[in-house]
């Protein structure tokens, strides 16, 4: 990936409780981390969501990036991804001009050769989905930017690592409403 | 049995071993002020300013190394605690405060004295909770002190809305495990690394220790006293590590840094090796990084994994808690000797002494190093000196060579003026068998001096020695050095301290020779209760050695020897 050299990806899976992505946002700009983009999304497990962070590392430390995320409580696993196997997508909504023929054509063309889809098309304008490495993203709004870009939205980056490294998940949270006698099994 | 969240609260204060809590009332709080008129075991001291309690608190938690706990009301009353609690986060002093917040349904309204104190304190605790939820709250209390004096050790505060305080439930205390899926502090040092930290220490030649707070927050001080004399490896301290090894050692070189020892700073920047223990490599005691222990290998064992390669790469990296690491490492640390070494410290040493102002000062002003250690003879070094920022500060750190832990305490990381009286009266509360003095300047204490009134109300045995010399004295010594003896709103009109002492009920007296030193401490010590003593010193003062900012550590501005004007 271009410029990927001076950025870190890290994935960390957090508690879902209120007020965590802000802890999150909180040390990265304590800590004067340049954050290119920041996802959170839930996971399999409704106690848990997961973050993918891309630092702009020019200045930055990884193993400090990790570390300081893991003094987080509400953060229970983190991984730098970068230079390690991984798979990686940002997905981007591109509405582009499509009011002519020639316009219309063009972006078809672009269209096909990339990961795209042409996902809403108008009178006046074509809505275009991708869902691809950062790099090849970047590349198709390129080639659209000439046809005329009016709107452009994208989700960031989110990664997984490939192999059998994965992030811990294996705990229960405690639910503070059980009886008395359910309490039992934490030994309460 | 159904109590409500205040009486929950006091519950779990009791089961922590809570025996006394730093605050001030008002309107979100009540509750909690009012359920602890059911539980007298628990001693409550009213403070005058918020700040006061959360530095009482952390006064307390560095005297004993418990927890301690500060109680403010929501908005002003929180937002007053702040700089208590990132006073607390620099030094890793374990500290719960909790606060009161508006009912949860008034929570995003600005309502009358609400502020979002758990966004506000994010960055300056260890962690912090808003109870949404009274059926949370016993077991978030419980997982708050854990936090505050596990790993790490640092301030946590407790954000508890007026109707939960007021909500009853049928209370359950947890008394299972803490579970904490993101929590998981490091403790000992993996094999390889233990194997290369000896190797390192065993082939030294001129070894150095770098002995910080960590080591008394481990309970270490016996193991590193069993490494440095073993390998007859010198040990230089931290501001907050006075009190790891006995300063009287023939071993300790005493503190490093700015205005450390410069033994210590020579030391560090010749060693080839450097065992970092509990220490962080603060800017403060490296100076400029790029030329900092040029010729050393590194080992850092600190017990906050973020705090290795931070801000001096190290060879040896090791995140556990240090007295089980040194343990590790103690087994295969041969015996050793470093004569050479120890002497070209010693001849250090020495040029120090040559230059010390109490043997070379012919005039007849008091002088703030002849106040600090005329304290130290007369308390036989055995006080605990609480001080506050500047000045005073160092020459205290200079001039009062301590010999047991937690018997120094100060703001270090934050330098927080106004810190050092109210933390001497949580200190009192935390040791009330041993002697406490408040060191302080007249900068520093009329920030917090408003705790006088506390003081008397407590009846509380503290003393207080004013370094009086009319100015901000290390401002004013940065002015002088490095912008061209401008003092621009550093000389103070000060008020009468001793009338002012008066007007609180607090026995005074004021020293301006240095033969009344003696007496005053005499007439300190005859009052069971607070006592003022004003030392009116030089005015115009400075503290050597002085590396300045950014400068090489042994690129230091040294007083002069005898003759060498």
């Amino acid at each position: 990936m271009p410029n990927n050299t001076s950025k870190q990806v890290v994935v960390a899976l957090v508690e879902n409780k209120p007020g965590v992505l802000n802890r999150v946002a909180s040390l990265f700009r304590r800590r004067n981390y340049n954050v290119d983009s920041l996802t959170v999304g839930r996971t399999h497990k409704s106690h848990v969501s997961r973050m993918t962070i891309v630092v702009d590392v020019a200045r930055t430390d990884a193993r400090q990036i990790v570390s300081n995320l893991y003094k987080l409580v509400n953060v229970i696993d983190v991984k730098a991804l970068t230079g390690e196997p991984h798979v990686s997508r940002d997905l981007a909504l591109i509405k582009v001009r499509t009011d002519d023929v020639e316009s219309r054509n063009a972006v078809t063309e672009v269209c096909e050769r990339y990961p795209a889809r042409i996902v809403d098309i108008g009178v006046k304008y074509a809505i275009v989905e991708i869902t691809a490495q950062e790099d090849l993203v970047e590349k198709l709004i390129d080639e659209l930017r000439p046809i005329g870009i009016v709107e452009l939205v994208r989700t960031g980056v989110v990664a997984m690592g490939r192999g059998v490294r994965i992030l811990d998940t294996e705990y229960e949270p405690i639910n503070h409403h059980q009886t008395a006698g359910d309490l039992e099994r934490y030994g309460v | 049995m159904l109590l409500s969240g205040s009486e929950i609260v006091m519950e779990c204060l009791l089961r922590e071993g809570v025996d006394v809590i730093f605050g001030y009332p008002g309107g979100a709080i009540l509750p909690t002020y009012d359920a602890m008129t059911k539980y007298p075991q628990i001693h409550h001291v009213l403070v005058r300013h918020e700040q006061g309690a959360s530095h009482m608190a952390d006064g307390y938690a560095r005297a004993t190394g418990r927890v301690g706990v500060c109680i403010a009301t929501s908005g002003p009353g929180a937002t007053n605690l702040v700089t208590g609690l990132a006073t607390a986060m620099m030094d890793s002093v374990p500290i719960v405060a909790i606060t009161g917040q508006v009912p949860r349904a008034a929570i995003g309204t600005d309502a009358f004295q609400e502020t979002d104190v758990t966004g506000v304190t994010i960055p300056v605790t260890k962690h912090n909770y808003l109870i949404s939820d009274i059926h949370e709250l016993a077991y978030c209390i419980k997982e708050a002190f854990y936090i505050a004096r596990t790993g790490r050790q640092g301030p946590v505060l407790i954000d508890i809305p007026k109707d939960v305080q007021n909500e009853k439930i049928e209370f359950v205390y947890p008394e299972g495990e803490i579970r904490l899926p993101g929590y998981r502090p490091p403790t000992s040092a993996n094999e390889s690394d233990v194997f290369a930290a000896r190797d390192l220490i065993n082939n030294a030649k001129r070894p150095i220790i770098l002995a910080g707070h960590g080591i008394m927050m481990s309970g270490a001080m016996q193991q590193l006293r069993e490494l440095s004399e073993r390998a007859q490896i010198p040990v230089t301290l931290t501001l907050l590590g006075k009190g790891a090894m006995p300063e009287d050692h023939p071993l300790c070189v005493g503190m490093m840094g700015m205005h450390g020892n410069a033994a210590s700073n020579h030391a560090i920047q010749e060693s080839d090796l450097i065992i970092a223990l509990g220490m962080r490599f603060d800017d403060r005691v490296t100076g400029n990084l790029k030329t900092y222990a040029p010729h050393a290998k590194k080992i850092h064992v600190d017990i906050d994994p973020s705090e290795i390669h931070k801000n001096v790469k190290v060879d040896v990296g090791i995140a556990g808690d240090l007295r089980t690491v040194l343990n590790q490492v103690l087994p295969g640390v041969n015996g050793n000797t470093h004569p050479e070494w120890l002497n070209r410290i010693r001849d250090w040493q020495e040029d120090s002494s040559e230059r010390d102002i109490l043997s070379n000062y012919e005039g007849d002003k008091l002088l703030a190093p002849q106040v600090i250690n005329d304290l130290w003879r007369f308390t036989d070094g055995e006080a605990i000196t609480v001080t506050d920022v500047g000045q005073h500060q160092m020459i205290e750190a200079q001039y009062y060579p301590h010999r047991r832990p937690a018997t120094m305490l100060t703001s270090g990381g934050l330098g927080t003026m106004g810190f050092g009286f109210p933390a001497a009266i949580g200190a009192k509360f935390g040791r009330p068998d041993e002697p406490v003095w408040a060191i302080v300047g007249d900068g520093g204490f009329q920030m917090t001096m408003c705790e006088m009134a506390t003081a008397v109300q407590e009846r509380i045995d503290v003393k207080i020695a004013i370094i009086n010399n009319g100015f901000l004295g290390m401002v004013r010594q940065w002015q002088e050095f490095f912008y061209e003896e401008r003092y621009h709103a550093t000389p103070m009109v000060n008020p009468d301290f001793c009338k002012l002492a008066e007007a609180f009920g607090i026995p005074n007296m004021r020293v301006t020779q240095r033969d009344q030193i003696q007496e005053a401490v005499e007439f300190a010590n005859s009052i069971k209760g607070p006592v003022l003593i004003e030392f009116v010193v030089e005015k115009e003062e400075i503290v050597y050695p002085m590396v300045p900012a950014g400068a090489d550590l042994d690129k230091m501005i040294r007083r002069p020897k005898k003759g060498e004007q």
